[in-house]
């Protein structure tokens, strides 16, 4: 069953072509992963999906729901969350107040209820701060919800920016380069961590992704693009073979290499 | 499929749309009742127009330092104003000693374009080190931090020259040669008029061809495209920024000639209004392009001087003359509003996610 | 300049930048005007200090900067940097002396130049003087440069607050002098214009000594009451705030007239601080157009209750809601349009707003309904049965209330999901889109509130004064309240207090400031910006995970399984 359908779908700027003529299906609960060469049209998918982009024509469906000319915020409510290739934390929140933003839609309590300080508020207050103390946990911040962001370590706001697009208690989780920068150790516990993720929690996983290993090691369908046109698609097994992805993505020397399959 | 209408129609929108739609119908109602009306003869509008293309000109003149300014460091230089006012306040002490001396009189050429000169310089100097000392040790700073500085030195400027200079209007000396009228085949226009046209005209010219054709344009303007690139090229960038400063300073101090040519005085807190409608021009003109701020500039001198009468006085509003700031500043809200790139569109795009 | 030379005398720069200063600083008139003042009788005067503190603070940044080329340098760079310091105020005085500067620059009169020569009767004893002093100054700050760190700070405590007594004498010495005990303390103190010599001395000693006392043991303390448990620090700010309430409802009391009318200039400020706190500290949203809402809450109480017009004959209190009301509901059809836009030009849109809403005021269209230019006069005074709040004692109160209301109501919102909210759309205004914040709406309602807590402020201003005019409500004000929180600290509370007290109560309390109250805002501001951006008084980062421990004992238990969402 797919969560998310993505038909005919271009974006222009001025001249340049980002994506073209794109259909994407992305299933249930998997791990599906885009790739491509650096202006591929990867982020201007995400931020096509996430609402940043209108798109001039094609569609992307949320299950049934056209998110076509959404804003952000309605789109991120049917339940898209995204992080970002360079990441935009809040810098001068607090890690908590970080995920506490990202709960803004879960909750319901309105300008005099806060006000007045009634009791529907601080309950819900309340149990937000537990939630949100769950999902430090969660991502292995605990002890760590007083630090502002800007002065967590480079790994730990990786993970507070994915703790913090769970707060949104997402269907489906847009990871923009997740392991940029991170060492092979680090990347293998990234790996991990995303696994569990859709395991524990259920949801859908897009990933763009730089490093193969990360893509390879993880992903249960791979999209190929390059110049914004789709190139090819399939397992991890068979993308690596296709003989235009080597080409366009891996290089020429590449072609060289044996193949898996 | 409700839920599909009320997630696409925006309410905000709805209502900006009918702002702005009860405004022209207002502005059109009041137009036709005045010139049904005819209070005013084809002399007085064409005494409008010539009034409003020679303010309009000075107003271009100062838009091309924020317009520049903007350009390369996408920041609103609050404390353009006080650089357009320092000029001519600095270069009034020369002029009272030349009319003293009766330098202006017997030469009045001469006398002139000393004025003009120190007046550049001093407001050059100010951009110069307004730069240096307020704006360039915040580069990369977030956005309302340099702009929360301009408001800082324009006030600091401001007072600063009230503290040297005294606080009282002081009146320019006039000038014989420019007094008196010309006849232009039926139309009669005040001779400091055409010097003022014509001046800012020769000046906006000459400053748009040093942008196109010279090397160092050349160089500002590929600042202004990418920091990065032009760095990688070469260009030293803060040589370059600080340039963009002193070349819209001196546009300010000689258009501070001009205006208190125009309005014989000179005064600390002159620089405010100026400095916000000419703002106005840059934006109507998109801001960051040179062409653009020339075009607002005389846009908005001419719906400055026009409007009032020709909008208001139809709708039956007394003294409608007061109420000329108030239709500069609510054309510099409408453009904000409804087309913030401008007339001719302006050459920075937002850059988002 | 030629770099290599700066580079091997590091005072060269500072001490011709510091040049300038000093001599800006005596053409623009400040030294003159405040010389009146005497800070230690017969010795120093106002005037003098600024200059001298000018000149230590430059000195003392070319000895650090000396100290980077060895300990020799320190002595040379910051002498260097005195004299030169020195030897601009001298060439200003011989160029005085020489010609009239007079026709120019209007304060650079023969007793500016008196000043500076320390009013010798020979030219050239005072310029020798002038010299010395200056080479004293470098002496002195690279000195103060090699002391130990803890020392310096107590000597600069010290020295301050003898700068600060003096200079608020007319502050404290009437209070002082009411307590029958500490009348003769006072004369002491006190003789005349400014602190007595042997006065200045013992306050120094008394200060310095507390001060180091607190640089020893103050650590200690600090570290007592943090491992105090929860429930008696608790009990502990509790009885602070206390304290602090009672203080409040006393001072009008103690301080007297003059003081408590400053107080409710202070207090006005603190009012329509909190508000536009709300909008640029925690929305970022620049507004410059405030003062519109203050015009409007003082407007319409104006024409709801003043007689002299004639429309209605409403008292203050049924006036006050509708005021407020009015100044929301401008906000929302102000902010609608405007908050589409990006933050620069949000701010000079806002600036045109307001100066529409003056020009309309002023204009004699609307003059049957408005006043025009006259203003609207014979406002009533609040009242509460038979109380009238009248004198400035009594108003003091009103705005206090507004003050602890509208303080109230920040506080709560700042901690909530609206609050964050807020500071999300000023933090990153598309990523806090993405997390499922509706920009307008959130914007919006900061929008708003602010407006109302200016249409507040309005309402009490209008009754405090009984009249209103266009003048009151020009574009400075809103560039004052900016200034007031950007030197306190965007987006901290307190901050908007220490920032009101600083640039609005010292200004009243000290006359002479009065003419260059503007030139020090535009400075602060830019000094803020560059060295401080942060603020006198910086929002504090809120504890939530600590004051959460027993509920994340709790949470603990129910961990990473039920951690998800959508399980």
């Amino acid at each position: 069953m797919a969560v998310i359908t993505i038909t005919k779908l271009t974006k222009q700027f001025g001249g340049l072509i980002a994506i073209e003529n794109l259909d994407i299906e992305v299933k249930e609960q998997s791990i599906h992963s885009v790739i491509g060469p650096n202006g591929a049209g990867k982020t201007t998918l995400f931020n096509c999906m996430t609402g940043f982009y209108r798109p001039e024509i094609g569609d992307i469906r949320l299950d049934d729901h056209s998110l076509v000319g959404l804003l952000p915020d309605q789109i991120v409510r049917h339940g898209i969350a995204r992080t970002y290739q360079n990441i935009r934390l809040f810098p001068d929140l607090t890690a908590m107040e970080n995920i506490l933003v990202g709960m803004h839609s879960h909750l319901r309590s309105g300008y005099f209820g806060i006000v007045l300080g009634l009791p529907t508020t601080r309950k819900e207050e309340q149990k937000a701060n537990e939630e949100a103390l769950r999902l430090l946990k969660f991502v292995n911040l605990a002890g760590k919800g007083d630090l502002l962001a800007k002065n967590l370590p480079y790994g730990n706001q990786r993970r507070l920016e994915i703790a913090r697009a769970l707060a949104t208690r997402p269907k489906v989780l847009c990871l923009d380069e997740p392991a940029a920068g991170m060492n092979p150790k680090e990347s293998q516990d990234l790996m991990d961590f995303i696994r569990h993720l859709r395991d524990v929690l259920g949801i859908t996983i897009l990933l763009i992704e730089h490093q193969m290993r990360v893509v390879m090691g993880i992903s249960e369908k791979v999209t190929v693009l390059d110049y914004g046109k789709k190139i090819a698609e399939g397992t991890p097994t068979e993308v690596q073979c296709d003989p235009r992805v080597i080409e366009a993505y891996l290089g020429r020397g590449s072609a060289t290499q044996p193949c898996a399959a | 499929m409700l839920q599909r209408i009320r997630e696409r129609l925006n309410p905000t929108d709805i209502v900006m749309w009918s702002i702005g739609g009860i405004l022209l119908i207002m502005i059109c109602w009041g137009s036709v009742a005045t010139l049904v009306k005819g209070v005013y003869s084809t002399h007085h509008w064409i005494d409008f127009i010539i009034f409003g293309l020679a303010q309009g000109s000075v107003y271009a003149l100062i838009a091309m330092g924020y317009t520049m300014v903007y350009g390369v460091l996408r920041m609103i230089n609050f404390a353009h104003s006080e650089v357009f006012m320092s000029g001519p306040y600095t270069a009034y002490y020369f002029a009272a000693y030349f009319y003293r001396s009766g330098l202006l009189e017997s030469h009045p050429v001469i006398s002139m374009v000393l004025v003009f000169i120190i007046s550049m310089a001093t407001s050059t100097l100010i951009a110069y080190l307004l730069e240096l000392i307020a704006y360039r040790p915040l580069r990369g700073a977030p956005r309302l931090v340099p702009l929360i500085t301009a408001i800082g030195a324009s006030f600091f400027l401001q007072y600063v020259f009230k503290g040297l200079y005294g606080s009282g209007f002081q009146a320019y000396p006039v000038v014989k040669a420019l007094e008196g009228h010309l006849m232009v085949g039926p139309i009669r226009i005040l001779k400091f008029q055409i010097l003022v046209i014509v001046a800012a005209a020769i000046l906006m010219v000459a400053l748009y061809q040093f942008t196109q054709r010279t090397r160092l344009g050349k160089a500002l303007r590929s600042v202004s495209e990418d920091k990065e690139a032009s760095a990688l090229m070469g260009i030293d960038v803060d040589r370059m920024i600080s340039m963009t400063f002193m070349i819209g300073g001196a546009a300010a101090g000689a258009a501070g000639v001009l205006y208190a040519i125009m309005f014989k005085q000179v005064h600390f807190f002159m620089g405010f209004i100026p400095g916000i409608k000419a703002f106005t021009a840059a934006v109507l003109g998109g801001i960051g392009n040179i062409p653009g701020a020339m075009l607002g500039g005389i846009f908005l001198g001419l719906v400055e001087s026009v409007g009032p009468s020709l909008f208001l006085d139809g709708l039956g509003i007394v003294a409608p003359y007061q109420l000329k700031d108030a239709i500069a500043f609510s054309l510099l809200v409408l453009v904000l509003i409804f087309r913030p790139t401008g007339i001719l569109g302006e050459r920075l795009a937002v850059k988002k996610a | 300049m030629n770099p290599a030379l700066t580079q091997r005398f590091p005072g060269i720069r500072l001490g011709l930048i510091g040049g300038v200063s000093l001599v800006l600083l005596s053409l623009i008139g400040m030294v003159e005007t405040f010389n009146q003042r005497e800070i230690i009788s017969d010795l120093i005067s106002m005037g003098q200090t600024l200059l001298l503190l000018t000149a230590v603070f430059i000195a003392y940044l070319a000895a650090k900067r000396g100290r980077e080329h060895g300990r020799a340098q320190v002595f040379g760079a910051s002498i260097t940097a005195g004299l030169i310091m020195a030897g601009m105020l001298t060439l200003l005085v011989l160029l005085g002396q020489a010609i009239n500067m007079r026709q120019v620059f209007i304060n650079a009169s023969p007793v500016l130049f008196q000043i500076l020569i320390f009013q010798q009767e020979e030219l050239w004893a005072g310029i020798g003087l002038l010299l010395l002093a200056g080479a004293l100054i470098g002496f002195s700050a690279a000195l103060l440069c090699l002391l130990p760190h803890w020392l310096r700070r107590v000597i600069t405590t010290g020295l301050c607050s003898v700068a600060g007594v003096g200079l608020l004498q007319d502050l404290i010495a009437p209070i002082l002098s009411d307590w029958s005990l500490l009348a003769d303390f006072t004369d002491l103190l006190f003789p005349g214009n400014g602190l007595s010599i042997s006065g200045a001395v013992g306050l120094f000693i008394v200060v310095a000594a507390l001060s180091a006392l607190w640089s020893f043991r103050g650590q200690a303390l600090q570290t007592r009451i943090k491992a105090l448990p929860p429930q008696s620090r608790r009990g502990l700010n509790f009885a602070a705030l206390l304290a602090g309430a009672l203080v409040m409802l006393v001072l009008p009391q103690v301080l007297g007239l003059f003081l408590s009318e400053v107080m409710t200039i202070v207090g006005l400020y603190i009012l329509l601080g909190l508000g536009l706190n709300i909008v640029v500290g925690f929305a970022g949203l620049l507004d410059l157009g405030y003062v519109a809402f203050f015009a409007i809450g003082s407007y319409t109480v104006a024409i709801l209750t003043s007689p002299e017009l004639g429309f209605f004959d409403w008292n203050f209190w049924q006036a006050l809601p509708l005021a407020v009301l009015f100044g929301v509901l401008a906000g929302v059809i102000l902010g609608v349009p405007v908050l589409k836009m990006r933050g620069d030009y949000l701010a000079i849109a806002t600036l045109g707003f307001g100066e529409i809403i003056r020009i309309m005021v002023l204009s004699d269209f609307l003059r049957p309904w408005l006043g025009g230019a006259q203003g609207i006069g014979k406002i009533p005074k609040a009242a509460i049965g038979g109380f009238e709040f009248a004198t400035p004692q009594e108003i003091y109160y009103l705005i206090l209330a507004g003050c602890a209301l509208v303080g109230f109501i920040s506080w709560r919102l700042r901690d909530s999901r609206l609050g964050r909210a807020w500071m999300a759309v000023r933090e990153d205004e598309d990523v806090a889109q993405a997390m499922g914040i509706e920009l307008v709406a959130t914007k919006l309602l900061a929008f708003a509130t602010g407006a109302g807590f200016s249409a507040l402020s309005g309402a009490i201003f209008a009754t405090k004064l009984g009249s209103v005019y266009p003048h009151s409500f020009n574009v400075m004000i809103s560039i004052n309240i900016l200034c007031v929180i950007i030197v306190g600290g965007m987006g901290s509370m307190p901050g908007v207090a220490v920032g009101a007290i600083a640039l609005v109560g010292l200004p009243e309390l000290l006359r002479e400031f009065a003419e260059y109250r503007l030139l020090v805002y535009g400075a602060a501001l830019m000094a803020m910006m560059l060295l401080r951006p942060e603020g006198l008084w910086p929002e504090a980062t809120r504890q939530r995970e600590l004051h959460e421990e027993e509920d994340a004992v709790r949470a603990s238990k129910l961990a990473e399984g039920s951690a998800g969402p959508r399980s």
